[in-house]
């Protein structure tokens, strides 16, 4: 599924919905939460995950081709982790899962 | 770095000022965009959300694992698990300027 399917869907599922604002809720949500995280906080969506920044220390790392060093300076990388019911729903009818 | 926690709350608040619809539908629209996801993936299917990133979902294979306290040998089935990829404009927009932690940007290389 695509942003645009996703789209689609809510507004199928909402006909009285313009598409317009179909498309402007599913951004703004998007939005959101990458303007959250550009300020460094936590976006926590209980039963669906939570999205927080994570920092990668600088390190010395290495061109593969030629075997030069660079120097990789430090980033800051975004981190999703699956929330406990959305992991559940993921191995649902699945016979060989554990509890 | 601010520490806040951002949740379904302040998601709905965006969408009413953005969208003008009542507060109770911008939540219930939040949530139906949440559902959907959640929805597709547990279907097997990918999420691709552009400029944001993609969910996908992941077969692991049986593995042995071992309690850490007792030292115990536990097999752990086979699952599926979500990935988040994060799209470049992500990742952009969280090392961009105006971080105090950001260092100084380096035009020499051509990544």
């Amino acid at each position: 599924m695509t942003k645009s399917e996703l789209i689609l869907r809510l507004a199928e599922l909402r006909p009285h919905l313009l598409q317009r604002d179909a498309e402007r809720i599913v951004t703004t949500v998007f939005e959101e939460i990458t303007a959250a995280l550009a300020r460094g906080d936590r976006v926590e969506l209980r039963g669906f995950g939570a999205f927080s920044v994570k920092r990668r220390e600088s390190r010395v790392g290495r061109n593969p081709r030629t075997g030069a060093s660079v120097n990789v300076e430090e980033k800051l990388v975004p981190f999703f982790k699956t929330g406990k019911q959305l992991r559940e729903r993921l191995n649902q009818g699945n016979p060989q899962q554990s509890s | 770095m601010t520490d806040n926690t951002v949740t379904r709350a302040q998601l709905s608040e965006a969408v009413y000022q953005e969208v003008g619809l009542s507060r109770n539908e911008s939540a219930d629209l939040v949530e139906t965009v949440l559902n959907q996801i959640a929805d597709a993936l547990a279907r097997g299917e990918m999420v691709k959300i552009s400029s944001f990133g993609s969910f996908s979902v992941r077969q692991k294979g049986k593995r042995i694992g071992r309690n850490p306290k007792t030292g115990e040998e536990v097999p752990i089935l086979p699952r599926r698990v979500l990935v988040f990829r994060p799209s470049h404009v992500l990742k952009g927009r969280i090392n961009q300027v105006g971080d105090a932690q950001q260092p100084a940007p380096q035009q020499s290389e051509h990544a």
